[in-house]
């Protein structure tokens, strides 16, 4: 269909209108954390001279090296539970037909969708109990409240996709579920697992009020309580260059591994979702 | 949910081999998903069981071992949750969040929808531009907000003065009357790309043939997208934006990182956190939770008898 040059001038304008309020946020902080002293407040779209000040106060002012590698540890801890145990359960779920399963996939969302701060009191208890009060450990575990469902869930309809023909032949040879998942499906699945690994792994990353509740010392506090707790002399004083160097520093490797691996993340998300 | 059945069964057999097979597969099946329920019940079962009991004693978060079951007094007593005019303020706000952001979230992500559904040399651009507010931390979102809406040094103020809009710059968060709408608007920028991409997908299923015919029968693009589009991609639509209510219903840290403990602005989430940590009242703070708990049940019932008889209507 051959469309009017009014319609087609509108259609990027809309679409350059979309990339600006979309980009300029993000845009706007690298700006800010670029700026040197008195030069932050001018809102000047790019400062007259970067300078890495505000990155370098950043690490002197508190161990935010250290903050950095609790998420990586607490994030990356409950990817790889998430994942081992719910390959084995997204298999059953996707591939085999047994009662009760409609019941458990909505168990499952279920779990993945109410309120997480309802059961924050039980919760506490069992991490006290645990004695995981105050230690990373604490958040691995309560971070599986939500990476575990997701993972599920989403693994499941990436195993329906795959050919009934492959589980047959490889039934027939004799081989056994464990080979069968591990060996013959696993391989498949990378690109899927790559995508939902990441998207369980930004979920933790972003985790806020266990990491609250749950820890307390500076040596298991995970970036985003360290970013939330960046004062200055008083609450009107707040140092905003450094603030926006911390946001830099915890948001660029998530936004280039978003793009890096979009095609799949999308069908990810939406496989979570729209098919479900 | 499809119920199909995907057993890979040998495809000639004798009946009994067959039947003895399946049992031995899903006995297999429940072991395979043992170890995930397991997780599930010790990590979110049991902690649910334990916060509705210490919703009926007078626990406090010092000494969890020491209380004494007082009935229903969290809940309807002199000082009962329900009785609590602070609670219902929290309920009324996020409610009001709730309904104001999906709302919003909704329009506007299938208008950027349609943007990325038209093919064009921008479109993979726009994609990968959309995708930015979506990957980046709620509290980092909030803090670049708080950042650029400072009533000070805030860019967007110095922007708005610029094109004339503004005589005086507008304490986005310090204005009672204007921090709800701030933190409404940081949600709707940071959550409209997820509703975008959902529907995205939800538009990218719709049969082409569809849109062959009514552009052969010459019928307007207006009425293709109300009389074709638009019911095709509803179901679809109508789940993400349960996600996004049922998500929005629990909000926490945008409101708690954003304006912290100001009352005209505190959410169910923020107001339970408060009651449990801060003033260690886990007894009527578990009520306060199991009340919010409730009414998200009581959504979620809603919601999939309205879908079951939408369905049986067809």
């Amino acid at each position: 269909m051959k469309k009017h040059p009014v319609e087609t001038l509108l259609y990027y304008l809309a679409v350059a209108l979309v990339m600006v309020i979309s980009l300029f946020p993000f845009f706007y902080t690298i700006s800010s954390s670029l700026k040197r002293g008195s030069e932050l407040f001018s809102t000047s779209l790019w400062p007259e001279h970067p300078s890495f000040s505000n990155y370098a106060k950043l690490f002197q002012d508190q161990p935010f090296g250290d903050y950095l590698l609790n998420s990586v540890l607490v994030s990356g801890g409950a990817v790889l539970l998430s994942l081992g145990v719910a390959v084995l359960a997204a298999y059953a779920l996707g591939r085999v037909s047994f009662r009760g399963r409609g019941v458990l996939m909505m168990t499952i969302l279920g779990v993945s969708m109410f309120p997480q701060v309802a059961i924050l009191s039980g919760l506490f208890e069992l991490v006290r109990g645990l004695g995981l009060y105050d230690h990373l450990g604490a958040l691995v575990l309560t971070d599986l409240i939500f990476t575990l469902p997701f993972t599920i869930w989403v693994l499941v309809t990436f195993m329906r996709e795959l050919p009934k023909e492959l589980e047959e032949a490889a039934l027939m040879d004799g081989a056994g579920v464990f080979t069968l998942i591990f060996r013959i499906f696993m391989p498949l699945l990378l690109p899927a697992l790559a995508a939902t690994s990441l998207l369980a792994f930004i979920g933790a990353w972003n985790e806020f009020l266990f990491a609250l509740t749950f820890t307390i010392s500076p040596e298991q506090r995970t970036v985003p309580i360290a970013i939330s707790m960046i004062s200055g002399g008083s609450s009107f004083e707040l140092p905003w260059g450094t603030i926006m160097a911390a946001s830099v520093i915890v948001t660029v490797p998530l936004i280039l591994l978003v793009l890096l691996c979009q095609r799949q993340i999308v069908s990810g998300l939406t496989a979570g979702a729209v098919k479900g | 949910m499809t119920s199909q059945t995907l057993t890979a069964a040998p495809p000639v057999r004798a009946p009994s081999v067959q039947s003895s097979l399946q049992r031995s597969r899903q006995r297999m099946a429940w072991l395979l998903v043992a170890p995930a329920l397991l997780v599930l019940l010790a990590i979110a079962g049991w902690p649910l069981l334990r916060t509705i009991w210490f919703s009926l004693t007078d626990a406090q978060l010092g000494d969890l071992t020491q209380m004494q079951f007082v009935g229903l007094d969290n809940y309807i007593g002199e000082n009962g949750v329900l009785r609590d005019a602070e609670w219902w303020s929290a309920v009324a706000n996020t409610l009001q969040f709730s309904v104001i952001s999906v709302t919003l979230e909704t329009v506007l992500g299938l208008s950027v929808a349609l943007l990325l559904n038209t093919p064009s040399r921008a479109r993979t651009l726009l994609r990968a531009a959309v995708l930015v507010p979506w990957a980046i931390p709620t509290i980092v979102s909030a803090k670049m907000w708080s950042w650029m809406l400072n009533d000070q040094y805030g860019v967007i103020n110095v922007m708005l003065q610029g094109l004339g809009l503004i005589d005086t710059p507008l304490a986005f968060i310090a204005d009672p009357d204007l921090s709800f709408f701030t933190i409404i608007l940081v949600d709707v920028w940071k959550t409209t790309p997820f509703m975008a991409l959902l529907m995205l997908a939800a538009l990218q299923m719709v049969p082409t043939d569809c849109y062959e015919a009514a552009r052969v029968d010459g019928v307007p693009r207006w009425r293709v997208f109300t009389h074709i589009t638009l019911p095709l991609i509803l179901p679809a639509v109508l789940v993400a934006m349960v996600f996004r209510a049922l998500d929005a219903l629990r909000v926490f840290d945008l409101i708690y990182v954003m304006t912290s403990n100001s009352r005209l602005t505190k959410s169910m989430s923020v107001y339970v956190r408060e009651q449990l940590v801060d003033f260690q009242q886990v007894g009527f703070g578990s009520a306060s939770a199991t009340v919010l708990f409730l009414i998200i049940v009581l959504f979620t019932v809603a919601y999939m008898a309205f879908t079951r008889r939408r369905m049986q209507g067809v």
